[in-house]
């Protein structure tokens, strides 16, 4: 079996998969629970000042009759007593020493009491430290979370008092709600931050209810907007992650958050840059449960590809991605369909002839039925046509370039004009 | 929470292949899409647009021949369950009221539509959204046809077709129940009264076996069986019931007798199990309530005891050339209580003569717009029905009501069909 065990900026852990900063890590009773199901650290609930909480706090959308496929909550950090946390945290690490335990930390704007919390906490004996710069809801209007980490000179600021004063290492914890997350994560690496964590949620209104026109979801009659997160928001996070991994001036691991629920998402996240997964919402829907098949899957994946250990692949797909000036503007890929797989519901037919370059044809057959072929010589090689086809393999896309040619647009803005 | 399931299964096909297989062609993808996103208004009004006898056919149209054998999914995925979705979406609508139709501007013109069966009543709707004046003769207390009367309660509960028959009589249709064309009315009254004239009589009787002992008490019409069970006043049938037939409505009349609790449930067939004219799902059905089959046996006489039924005696088959004929020499005696005649229907050759209409054996002659050779005269449903040619289904009969109200309406107002 593959060596799951990994290290964040020196923060070790038996697999990748931590729980992120949220309800699930909200007491000692549910880490508790969490690492006896397997999960190789946590990250505890934001502990800070006392707040006070709305009901209701989350809303969900689904998609067809999947549940869940985001949420959106507007619940705020810890509403525990800060002394009951620290006592829980200790407790974990004496049952689940090989565990990691991170503190989250959210903070006014002042030096002293960073330093106040950061000692308070590290008396016990965490792991590391998360900053939460990054919840968009309510902290925010008060000058905390996302409203830090939307402004790169405070970002820098309070992870250098931070960083001051803690014996651990000190991980970033990064907002979306920003035209360019590297702006912010290479503050963070100024500020001396030994890793980044991303994403945060995202701004939202889940929707609108079409029988009292409420917001959802709603306070007595009022909303707020929410933080988004679950499946849906995976490809907004890899991207994130995918751009701060490939920056020579960020250059700190990264903890990769944000719509991961199976082991092949944690992967995904991995060969992107990521050196930890942190998970909320999977568990919010299904439990801690689910870790069993992401260790299970993980460790299988590797062992099938005669991989080791799971450090081998982090980074891994990171020099693959980057500008759109360096594709190859010479690569050149067409639809095949599968006549005999072909189950003529016509999804592609209608996508490509509405939607895309009319290059699939349905030709009459004699016995009356229609067969459905790609005019190859127009096909653009989108992808749309296999996208929407319900059959596993039914549509192919064929390279049909001969790949001796590969020219960039930047190869071509180069080239001297003739 | 199942219908939602089932509504978001479906892959909303482009030029749907279950749409083609529908008679009536509904959009199916369209409503179950509007199930899916709650718009159960529009989901029964895509259904019942293209289909005045939704509701009924939602219950016993035959799907998986139809729509369900169609779809791109199966049979190694199951189909969508189109039919059952119809259901849901056609169940609201009985549940919430709305008027989904009105009646066209009015042309003034008059038609008359004899028998208010699925062919009458769709060809009813179809007629009075066109803005005509139209009358539905049914010789029947109650409007529905086979519909109400003819199709076991388990399938099609009496209500339904009750409710499905309102629906076209609020458009402002004059039903006349209780009136017998040909006898209440005479066909050349109606033709003088009306402008045109839609022939929608479905079958007669069930005809008579023509065996000794037919006049024996305890030999039934299949029909009259259904009928009186469906509307609480079920004949008592004893404990040995023989069925003559194998069509759907023997099958029906087998799994009712079961039903009202017969121990003893025998279909006798004059051919093989493979040339039973039922749908394969109803022989399943019946084995499964059941019944039993006996296979190339021939009714030769029925005797009684004190005027009632006590045996009848089949004689064994051979098919020769497509016609059963007796074996001689293999008679078998075997002791009933009821003799269920159901081997089809009989044809009304007298009524469409009288309305100057040209038959071929009781079957009216009509072109593919289903005109008669009396230009006034149109037909459809049933009484049109040659084996071979289609169906005998609800949903072929309303299919047809929507063609004959599409050729009168053009002929009324003067325009090509």
């Amino acid at each position: 079996m593959a060596d799951l065990s990994i290290e964040l900026a020196g923060i070790r852990s038996p697999n990748p998969f931590w729980l992120a900063s949220a309800p699930p890590t909200n007491s000692g009773y549910q880490v508790m629970r969490a690492f006896k199901a397997g999960w190789g650290g946590a990250v505890w609930k934001t502990l800070g000042d006392p707040i006070v909480n709305v009901t209701s706090r989350f809303a969900g959308i689904g998609y067809g009759t999947a549940r869940m496929m985001g949420m959106n909550n507007i619940e705020l950090i810890t509403d525990r007593p800060l002394e009951d946390n620290l006592r829980e945290i200790a407790e974990c690490k004496v049952a689940y020493p090989d565990r990691a335990i991170i503190a989250s930390l959210m903070m006014e704007m002042k030096r002293e009491r960073w330093h106040d919390l950061v000692n308070a906490v590290q008396a016990v004996a965490v792991d590391g430290f998360e900053l939460n710069f990054g919840c968009p809801h309510g902290m925010s209007e008060r000058g905390m979370g996302s409203a830090v980490g939307q402004d790169p000179e405070l970002i820098e600021v309070c992870t250098r008092w931070v960083v001051e004063a803690s014996r651990v290492p000190v991980i970033v914890k990064l907002t979306p709600n920003i035209t360019d997350v590297r702006v912010a994560a290479r503050a963070a690496a100024r500020g001396g931050a030994h890793a980044i964590s991303m994403i945060n949620t995202i701004n939202s209104l889940v929707g609108v209810d079409l029988d009292s026109w409420n917001p959802i979801p709603h306070v007595d009659g009022r909303g707020a907007h929410g933080g988004y997160c679950g499946p849906a928001v995976k490809p907004i996070a890899l991207n994130m992650v995918a751009d701060c991994a490939r920056d020579a001036h960020v250059n700190i691991p990264i903890s990769g958050i944000g719509g991961i629920a199976t082991w092949r998402d944690a992967a995904e996240f991995m060969l992107m840059g990521s050196s930890t997964v942190q998970v909320c919402t999977s568990v919010m829907h299904h439990g801690f449960g689910i870790v069993e098949d992401m260790i299970d899957g993980l460790s299988n994946y590797l062992d099938e590809r005669g991989i080791s250990s799971v450090r081998e692949i982090v980074g891994k797909s990171v020099p693959k991605f980057g500008d759109w000036n360096d594709l190859n503007l010479d690569y050149r890929i067409v639809a095949s369909i599968d006549p005999l797989a072909c189950i003529s519901c016509n999804k592609c037919y209608i996508a490509c002839e509405d939607a895309a370059h009319q290059c699939i044809d349905r030709l009459r057959d004699p016995l009356g039925g229609t067969t459905l072929v790609v005019d190859q010589e127009h096909c653009v090689g989108c992808n749309l046509c296999q996208m929407v086809c319900p059959v596993e393999d039914c549509i192919t896309m064929v390279r049909v370039d001969d790949g001796s040619k590969a020219t960039t647009w930047r190869d071509r803005s180069l080239a001297p004009a003739t | 929470m199942e219908a939602l399931i089932e509504a978001n299964r479906c892959l909303t096909c482009y030029d749907a292949p279950c749409i083609a297989a529908c008679p009536t062609g509904i959009d199916i993808p369209a409503f179950i899409k509007k199930i899916a996103t709650g718009n159960l208004l529009g989901s029964a009004r895509t259904i019942l647009s293209a289909n005045p006898l939704g509701a009924s056919c939602a219950r016993v149209c035959p799907t998986a021949e139809l729509c369900e054998g169609a779809c791109v999914y199966g049979p190694d995925t199951s189909p969508i369950r189109i039919g059952d979705l119809q259901r849901y979406a056609i169940d609201w609508l009985m549940a919430n009221d709305r008027e989904l139709f009105v009646a066209g501007s009015p042309t003034g013109k008059r038609v008359a539509i004899v028998g208010a069966g699925p062919a009458g009543l769709s060809a009813a709707r179809e007629l009075a959204r066109a803005g005509h004046i139209v009358t539905l003769f049914e010789r029947r207390p109650e409007a529905g046809g086979l519909n109400t009367y003819g199709i076991v309660p388990f399938r099609l509960p009496v209500e339904v077709a009750r409710w499905e028959a309102a629906q076209i009589v609020r458009l402002g249709v004059e039903l006349r129940a209780g009136v017998t064309v040909g006898e209440d009315i005479a066909p050349h009254d109606v033709l003088a009264q009306y402008d045109a004239v839609v022939l929608a009589v479905g079958m007669g009787a069930v005809p008579t076996l023509g065996i000794p002992g037919e006049d024996l008490r305890g030999v039934e019409d299949a029909l009259d069986v259904i009928e009186r069970a469906k509307f609480g006043r079920p004949i008592a049938l004893g404990q040995r019931v023989a069925v003559i037939g194998a069509g759907n409505t023997a099958i029906d009349a087998a799994t009712t007798s079961r039903r009202l609790g017969v121990e003893f449930v025998t279909m006798w067939y004059r051919r093989g199990p493979s040339e039973m004219t039922a749908y394969p799902f109803e022989i399943a059905f019946a084995r499964g309530e059941g019944v039993a089959f006996r296979y190339h046996r021939m009714p030769l006489r029925i005797d009684g005891v004190d005027g009632a039924v006590a045996s009848m005696t089949f004689a064994q088959t051979m098919v020769i050339d497509g016609v059963p004929i007796a074996v001689p020499d293999t008679h078998e005696t075997v002791e009933v209580d009821t003799v269920i005649r159901a081997i089809g229907q009989s044809k009304l050759g007298a009524l469409f003569a009288a309305f100057g209409v040209r038959h071929e054996r009781g079957i009216p002659v009509v072109d593919d717009r289903l005109r008669t050779t009396n230009p006034r005269v149109y037909a459809a449903g049933d009484c049109i029905f040659r084996s071979g040619m289609t169906d005998a289904m609800v949903v072929v009969a309303a299919q047809q009501g929507k063609t004959v109200a599409t050729s009168v309406d053009a002929a009324l107002q003067g325009v090509a069909a």
